[in-house]
């Protein structure tokens, strides 16, 4: 890689970082939401009636081995073998797919028994928040999709290496994000 | 069966919609004629390929900061259009005369007014000269992001679009600028008027986030070799602690409007007043955005004062590190005193007491700023060109203002004033006296560097004389009537009450502010018409201080030939110092293509807003669905950028000491 080449990735992913910080306190007004309408649940259902810690955490294991993934899917990028990458990334996208899968199963749950979003505060809350989430990871999905047949198309090359970083940059985060809704959400929500 | 099919096709949107009474088509009409006078003679001048390639397609972060001045501009006369409205209705509307607007009206006008002024004049004039200075004062060729920049201002214009299609189609808010709920939800404004408002700004606001994180990283990143973080210009320290707050206050304004059109949309129970909501969170997250908003505001301001009050006294400006310290302390205060605004929804006397407190701090790093100003100018050759003027009158209204300010930092006394015209007439003195006369200050000041010719002087002159006595004029009153027990929005008061002689004053001073923005434009028209007179050979006009003055006038695209050395905190006064050195060599520069993705982009997103305040939900998936297909498309694109030859650099610099010498 050229000198100037790698000046772009250190000030891309610089600035990454910094959009990745403003999504963070994007999360931290919803959590703080979540914890002050938390007990709001107006004659419904709690946290501790709905969720299935169980369920929870086979969502929450998806999700930390698709990190773990998409850490051998940079690697590879990295020694330059591209089939290799093109393999890591389709695990990882489908770790994804499952989680979102699995979410939007425990949604329609709640939602056909009747403690939709409409239900209460606590319970619009809880939504948002974990929904949010839940697009995060459906975008990231689609940027995989997307690079996915940059990748076939262009090989590693500098433009596709610089996404991929950013990638799983992006993924790394919303599973440290996950790991606070599946502490404050579910876990305090349950225990 | 055929009112469904419309209903899918259309939404909510009635014929009805498009009806008005006398003053609102008086809007209206101005609106979509001027809008046709611009088509129409563009289409005479066959102006529209110039636009397209020069303009609205252009990543040039100079030619993007003039399109956010343009656009500010104008949303400045709609919001002293509104502002003139409410003031006859107040001087009118007392005992039995009931003024020239119906209540409801009247809402719609004075909650468009704030919305206006906050998110499309300031912010607008405010990213307008970030773009136009940053790259330039320290030295780098472009921003970060050059096309996310472009995205910026593109949704920025979405959002200025869809606000005032709110007068053309639908209403506007009647909730104030800030809409609290529960008035701003569902049950107590059902109609239009609330979406539009909070889409306008979520689009706009998302455009502000992403120029926030672009300027953060263009200053940390790209600045010229030698340019340590204690020799960056005080204008440079200023926008990037602005821009620190816009990427912590953002994402918050974007999280809140989200619930709020939640609540609207899918009946969730965020901040109603049943079903387990709770408003008064609102009003936290609202503030924990709009407090830290009003310094993200003025921190530009105060860097433009302090670029201005060094050039024009022709001396270092006094204390800057004290002025960093200060600015850096303003920056972090700014999220610990929201909840001044609502002392009494009743927190306790303790919280208050801490808010309070932290609220009077803040007056003692901006008064460390004053008195650095002030003493920068003790001894100096001061010139009193415009900017000059614009930051004297700054100095004297903004002290008063603030002093205001800490007057109400107390709770007790806020317990009076709260909500009163005396707050009203404490917020206009900052925003007006500290931030509008800052970027006027600061448009007079680049201009030449932008257009290469000055700005006539005395038309100049008078604009500001009438602006500093119209403002005067028309909010001494309001701090008057405030403690008299005037509220705020009001549109009607009992003739016994003795008010109406100061609101006449007061609407006195809003014709003449009226006046001042008539100079303005006389002045901007004469300038141009006669521009020969006042070019600007040197592309060094006032003798400044910064690097923005070592580059031809107008700057080039590439702005620096040479990326230049930084060895001072004022570097091109240092370059003048020092002895000529030899002739540089230089290398071909690569700078972005133009693109018409960012527009495209915006498009989409206006398509979701629209969409989703009417409930057209085909448009609402169109506009989303293509605004992904454009950035996919976009990011497929590898060859982004043109090249700029050493021979052509040569030559432009040849031809410009030739210009220098004539």
């Amino acid at each position: 890689m050229s000198l100037k080449q790698t000046a772009d990735i250190e000030k891309v992913s610089f600035g990454f970082w910094v959009y990745l910080m403003t999504d963070l306190v994007l999360f931290a007004t919803l959590f703080a939401t979540f914890a002050v309408l938390r007990n709001n649940t107006f004659g419904g259902p709690g946290g501790h009636e709905l969720f299935k810690l169980p369920y929870v955490l086979t969502e929450t294991l998806l999700l930390l081995t698709s990190s773990y993934t998409s850490g051998l899917m940079l690697l590879s990028a990295h020694r330059g073998k591209k089939q290799a990458v093109l393999f890591w990334l389709g695990v990882t996208f489908l770790l994804g797919a499952a989680f979102v899968g699995m979410e939007l199963s425990e949604f329609h749950h709640l939602a056909v028994e009747g403690n939709s979003w409409r239900r209460s505060g606590f319970l619009s809350a809880f939504f948002t928040l974990v929904g949010t989430h839940g697009l995060h990871i459906t975008v990231g999905l689609l940027w995989m999709a997307v690079l996915g047949f940059q990748l076939a198309k262009k090989g590693l090359v500098h433009s596709t290496i610089k996404r991929l970083t950013l990638l799983s940059l992006f993924w790394h985060f919303l599973d440290i994000v996950w790991i606070f809704i599946f502490t404050i959400v579910y876990l305090k929500g349950t225990l | 069966m055929n009112n469904l099919a419309a209903n899918w096709l259309l939404g909510r949107l009635t014929l009805g919609d498009f009806k008005h009474d006398l003053i609102q088509m008086g809007g209206v009409l101005a609106m979509v004629f001027g809008v046709l006078a611009v088509i129409a003679g563009m289409t005479y001048f066959k102006k529209w390929r110039w636009l397209w390639d020069n303009w609205l397609t252009s990543l040039d972060p100079k030619k993007i900061g003039i399109m956010y001045i343009a656009v500010a501009f104008v949303m400045l006369l709609r919001g002293i259009g509104d502002a003139t409205l409410l003031r006859t209705q107040q001087a009118l509307s007392s005992g039995t005369n009931h003024g020239i607007l119906p209540s409801d009206q009247f809402q719609q006008i004075f909650s468009a007014h704030g919305t206006i002024m906050i998110f499309f004049v300031a912010m607008g004039l405010m990213f307008g000269l970030i773009n136009l200075v940053v790259p330039l004062m320290i030295g780098a060729r472009d921003v970060a992001f050059p096309f996310l920049n472009s995205v910026s201002f593109w949704l920025f214009a979405a959002g200025m679009v869809l606000v005032n299609l709110s007068l053309i189609v639908g209403q506007f808010a009647a909730t104030g600028w800030l809409a609290y709920p529960p008035l701003s939800e569902l049950a107590y404004s059902p109609g239009v008027g609330v979406d539009y408002w909070i889409w306008a700004l979520q689009i706009a606001g998302i455009g502000s986030l992403l120029s926030g994180v672009n300027f953060f990283v263009t200053i940390i990143k790209m600045r010229a070799p030698g340019m340590n973080l204690m020799r960056m210009p005080i204008f440079i320290w200023s926008v990037l602690g602005s821009m620190s707050l816009v990427m912590f206050a953002f994402p918050i304004l974007t999280a809140t409007l989200t619930m709020l059109a939640l609540d609207r949309t899918l009946g969730m129970h965020f901040f109603t007043s049943v079903g387990g909501g709770d408003p008064m969170m609102y009003i936290n997250l609202i503030w924990a955005w709009g407090h830290p908003e009003v310094y993200i505001l003025v921190l530009p301001a105060f860097g433009i004062y302090s670029e201005v009050v060094a050039t024009y006294s022709r001396k270092r400006l006094f204390g800057y590190t004290s002025m960093v310290w200060a600015l850096a302390s303003i920056v972090a205060l700014s999220f610990l005193v929201w909840l001044h605004h609502f002392f009494t929804m009743g927190a306790g006397a303790n919280v208050n007491a801490f808010f309070g407190i932290m609220t009077a701090v803040i007056a003692i790093p901006t008064g460390v700023k004053v008195f650095n100003w002030l003493f920068t100018m003790f001894r100096g050759r001061i010139t009193f060109a415009t900017p000059m003027l614009w930051f004297l009158g700054f100095i004297v209204t903004f002290t008063i203002g603030g002093a205001a300010g800490v007057l109400m930092s107390i709770p007790a006394i806020d317990f009076q004033v709260h909500n009163s015209l005396f707050l009203v007439a404490h917020f206009h003195t900052m925003i007006v006296g500290g931030v509008v006369f800052g970027y006027f200050a600061g448009f007079t000041y680049w201009f030449p560097k932008i257009f290469g010719f000055r700005l006539n002087e005395r038309l100049g002159t008078y604009a500001f004389r009438c602006w500093l006595i119209g403002f005067t004029l028309a909010f001494t009153p309001l701090y008057i009537l405030g403690l008299m027990g005037a509220t705020r929005r009001l549109d009607h008061y009992d003739a016994s009450l003795g008010w109406q002689g100061l609101f006449v004053v007061a609407g006195i001073g809003v014709l003449i502010i009226l006046m001042g923005i008539g100079f303005q434009i006389l002045q901007m028209g004469y300038s141009i018409w006669k521009r020969h007179e006042t070019i600007d050979t040197t592309g060094d006009p006032w003798d400044g201080r910064t690097l923005e003055w070592s580059v031809p006038s107008p700057a080039p695209s590439y702005n620096f030939a040479v990326i230049p050395e930084v060895t001072d905190r004022d570097a091109w006064w240092a370059i003048k110092q020092a002895k000529p050195i030899a002739p540089p060599t230089y290398e071909d520069i690569e700078l972005p293509k133009n693109t018409p993705f960012g527009m495209y982009i915006a498009a989409g997103a206006f398509a979701v807003g629209f969409g989703f305040v009417w409930h057209i939900w085909w448009l609402a998936a169109a506009g989303l669905l293509g605004a992904l297909t454009m950035i996919i498309i976009r990011s497929t694109d590898d060859d982004t950028e043109v090249t700029i030859t050493a021979e052509q650099v040569a030559a432009d610099q040849a031809a410009y000491a030739k210009r220098r010498q004539t």
